[in-house]
């Protein structure tokens, strides 16, 4: 994607109403706002049907002939097995409280992006195609019937959606575009229309563990490349413990964080936590993901992926599970994972051996969030922390969407910043916390070729940092999601530079002082730090 | 278009309504079978459609949570906005009922500036919404409730509450009822703002529109009834006492516009299970607020659950094999 492909900055996005009636499926598949279709080869190797070599922007999508028959049965199945799909059908009264409350409609201005239009999109349908009256009275009961036209608008604006749930904070009736989006990409799954950028990190997650395709002896490799950074920063050198049967805990994270910055330095923050507590853990290679793009795809996929993470715990003989900083990782660990795969009877209730701490709210999942477990080490006096090496940074904290909205991972990570660095500040209300909003491109959507969209989709989000950057002098925005780590240095770059990104516990693995360690003259990034500040 | 065909509807409804009262031969339809046969549809509407909810299972606790979770014992946590007990939980959902929690948190994003300044995304309060459906709400019940006025005799005592308080405001002799004021009011207020909100017109449709006709049409006629043309009150009453009682009697003498106002009133009734208006039974169901937010504290159970194909460690050693061993990571099985 090149520069001029993405939006004019700084823009007021104005309200386009066209067509004036949305009922008109007319989609035009503009460039910079949609994905590309995923590979046969990755749709072969996770066994999901129709793989095939197409593009959303042609004419023909290469349906099975019997495509229409195989939406409205797949529909029909889900309106059977999630009570949520049939309220989020029928109780809608679009009052219209979502409608700007959604990052990509605020940014694109385009109005089938308002959630209860995206939402109506499937509701037509199934108004039009399994309600009487809709068969019946057709558009004038909403209803319409599914066509190839309406199947390119599901594609087009469920993959303008990142799941991120701010739009069921605000309505009345907790209807939940998340859910909507997800099922319908299940049902756009069963014609094999998909897109790589969830597809293929999925079949990598299935095949090798993890969702960048990381083998197992490369895994090692790049956890010895950061011990070995970390030891040059510190004169400790850190244990690795990888797949080794008698830990105490398995430990689990993105495997974002295993490769590109700034993500390598959370990981590298995670390392120094967890050696310096003492905490009998192991890494694995085979359960080498915490992240799920099965989320982003299907509940079955999703279940598969998520699979080994407990046949890990199992077959290594753990105690409980340590998950890192990911947002969508903790919707799945947090809202799906003990029901999918559990019960978790083999596992013990997490109690931290350093502190004594019984983790009550993760005792039936048996996992706990890296921030629950940092902040009680915190609390406990457990970390001997010395902020001031954080103290050319100016933080403020983004809450991702997930353990925000899925979750409610809210205090945690603020007690650690403001346990780590002197300076931190909040961005305005109406962004953060439950109300959080989305870095743009989570869902899949965090590929290259819908870079516009991802700009536009992070407005939002952008604002408010200028908006604590003018005020505080900010410089970092600190987050506790892989995908944010990945795509939000993009997002400030283009609107507001000179803002950094960080993972929270980069912060705590500069912050932190190991027993026995020299002293640091530079943190986790090999930036020296201007003297006096231990 | 949206917007227009809805109200012909209404508009003819009212004509049938207002022709068939002077007509003996139908006048059955609109005085007795309509009435009856609201009653039943709306029961029966209502208790079929949450049987139909009902019937498909929650397989995920897919709460939203608007707050703290439930962790570390030194961290307060949100107990209305992240419920993590049956109480929150019962609490979250009697605010969202009774008082509308969620859309009282409503904002509108509004671009400020722009002249030599680039431009900004500011956040206004807007409890325009909320204002409005509370004001509505509530006075139909009021409105709902005073009509058990025409249905029971005697009247029984909270009514005389009830009227007592409503028409606090007396308009010379008579006794004026503000909620008749208010819910008219706030249904043009729900109406207008479709109407004149741009994004609001676009994402309307008809069955939008229907139910705020449907309700004007009610709330005009019956205050006509009361304020202006003044009926005979006593002729209304035995009519649906007797109504009550199952035992009809023919609405004679009570003029069109009192089978208009019935007629408009069964429709709303009739339509209500099957359309949009269901969102009062569909709330307390809703599966992002009706559950504790603590997702990891208590097993859920998904009874359609499946076994699926996955990637077994065992698969994954055999194909890695050669590999581990020489990066030194454990082995479950040296040769496969």
């Amino acid at each position: 994607m090149t520069e001029s492909s993405k939006p004019e900055k700084p823009a007021k996005v104005p309200f386009d109403p066209r067509p004036r009636d949305w009922l008109e499926a007319n989609t035009k598949f503009a460039p910079g706002r949609w994905s590309y279709s995923a590979k046969p080869k990755a749709l072969q190797t996770l066994g999901f049907p129709n793989p095939r070599e197409w593009s959303p922007d042609q004419e023909d999508w290469k349906l099975p002939a019997n495509w229409k028959e195989i939406i409205l049965q797949g529909l029909r199945e889900r309106l059977d097995r999630y009570r949520s799909l049939k309220i989020f059908m029928d109780a809608c009264v679009r009052c219209g409280a979502c409608a700007d409350k959604c990052h990509f409609f605020i940014g694109t201005g385009d109005p089938k992006n308002m959630p209860v239009v995206r939402a109506e999109l499937l509701r037509s349908v199934y108004r039009g195609e399994m309600t009487r009256s809709g068969r019946l009275l057709g558009r004038l009961a909403g209803g319409r019937r599914l066509t190839p036209e309406v199947l390119k608008e599901w594609f087009y604006y469920f993959y303008q959606c990142t799941e991120c749930r701010r739009c069921s904070v605000f309505c009345p009736f907790g209807i939940d575009q998340a859910e909507i989006t997800m099922l319908g990409r299940e049902l756009l799954n069963l014609l094999g229309l998909n897109i790589n950028w969830v597809m293929d990190p999925a079949a990598k997650c299935l095949m090798t563990g993890n969702h960048l395709g990381i083998t197992p002896h490369a895994f090692k490799d790049n956890l010895e490349f950061f011990a070995d950074t970390i030891e040059e920063i510190t004169s400790v050198r850190v244990d690795l413990p990888i797949n080794k049967k008698g830990a105490d805990v398995l430990f689990v994270a993105p495997s974002g964080d295993l490769l590109a910055e700034p993500g390598i330095f959370t990981l590298m923050g995670y390392l120094l936590v967890l050696h310096q507590s003492g905490l009998n853990y192991t890494w694995s290679t085979y359960a080498s993901e915490g992240g799920n793009f099965g989320l982003f795809a299907s509940h079955e996929l999703m279940k598969r992926l998520n699979a080994k993470i407990y046949a890990e715990a199992r077959r290594l003989g753990v105690k409980w599970i340590l998950g890192g900083e990911c947002g969508h990782m903790w919707r799945v660990a947090h809202q799906y994972m003990e029901t999918m795969n559990g019960p978790a009877d083999f596992l013990e209730e997490p109690v931290s051996p350093i502190t004594g701490t019984r983790f009550a709210n993760a005792r039936s999942t048996r996992m706990v969030h890296i921030a629950e477990f940092t902040a009680d080490l915190i609390h406990h006096g457990k970390l001997r922390l010395a902020p001031g090496r954080n103290d050319h940074y100016r933080v403020t904290f983004h809450d991702s969407c997930n353990p925000a909205r899925s979750m409610g991972l809210l205090e945690e990570p603020r007690y650690i910043l403001k346990s780590v660095c002197r300076h931190f500040y909040e961005m305005p209300a109406e962004t953060i916390r439950e109300r959080t909003f989305c870095c743009g491109c989570g869902a899949g959507l965090g590929n290259e070729e819908c870079m516009e969209l991802r700009m536009r989709g992070g407005i939002p989000r952008a604002q408010a940092v200028r908006c604590v950057r003018e005020k505080h002098g900010v410089n970092l925005l600190s987050c506790i999601c892989a995908i944010d780590r990945a795509v939000l240095p993009t997002l400030m770059e283009y609107w507001v530079p000179e803002v950094g990104v960080a993972g929270l516990h980069e912060l705590v693995g500069n912050a932190l002082v190991l027993d026995g360690e020299k002293e640091r003259t530079a943190n986790l990034r090999g930036e020296p730090l201007s003297g006096g500040e231990a | 278009m949206k917007a227009v065909v809805p109200l012909l509807a209404v508009l003819a409804l009212t004509f049938a309504a207002w022709l068939g009262a002077g007509w003996d031969r139908v006048e059955p339809l609109f005085g007795v079978i309509l009435p009856y046969g609201a009653v039943v549809a709306f029961l029966g509407g209502i208790t079929w459609r949450v049987l139909f909810w009902a019937r498909s299972p929650v397989p995920f606790n897919i709460t939203t949570t608007c707050g703290q979770q439930y962790s570390l014992p030194w961290i307060r946590s949100s107990r209305l906005g992240n419920p993590h007990t049956r109480w929150g939980v019962a609490g979250r959902l009697m605010l969202e009922t009774l008082l509308f929690r969620s859309l009282l948190h409503n904002v509108k994003h509004e671009w400020v500036g722009g002249e030599g300044d680039a431009p900004r995304l500011v956040y206004k309060a807007s409890p325009g919404l909320w204002i409005g459906a509370l004001v509505f709400h509530y006075s139909l019940l009021v409105v709902f409730l005073r009509h058990a006025r025409f249905f029971l005799d005697p009247a029984p005592r909270w009514l005389y509450g009830i009227e007592e308080v409503d028409s606090y405001f007396r308009v010379g002799s008579v006794a004026f009822f503000l909620t008749g004021l208010m819910l008219t009011s706030a249904v043009l207020y729900l109406l207008l703002r479709r109407l004149c909100t741009p994004w609001l017109r676009y994402l309307s449709l008809p069955a939008d529109f229907f139910p705020l006709y449907l309700l004007l049409g009610i709330a005009l006629t019956g205050g006509l009834m009361r304020y202006s043309l003044r009926i005979d009150i006593q002729a209304v009453k035995n009519f649906c006492v007797n109504l009550a009682r199952l035992h009809p009697a023919a609405a004679s003498g009570m003029g069109p516009l009192f089978h208009v106002h019935l007629t408009l009133v069964s429709v709303l009734f009739a339509y209500l299970p099957f359309s949009k208006l269901v969102h009062m039974a569909s709330l307390p169901l809703s599966p992002t607020r009706n559950m504790p937010g603590a997702g990891r504290m208590a097993h859920h159970e998904n009874p359609w659950n499946y076994p699926v194909n996955v990637h077994t460690y065992e698969e994954y050693e055999n194909e890695y094999r050669g590999k581990m061993k020489a990066a030194g990571i454990p082995l479950d099985r040296e040769a496969p």
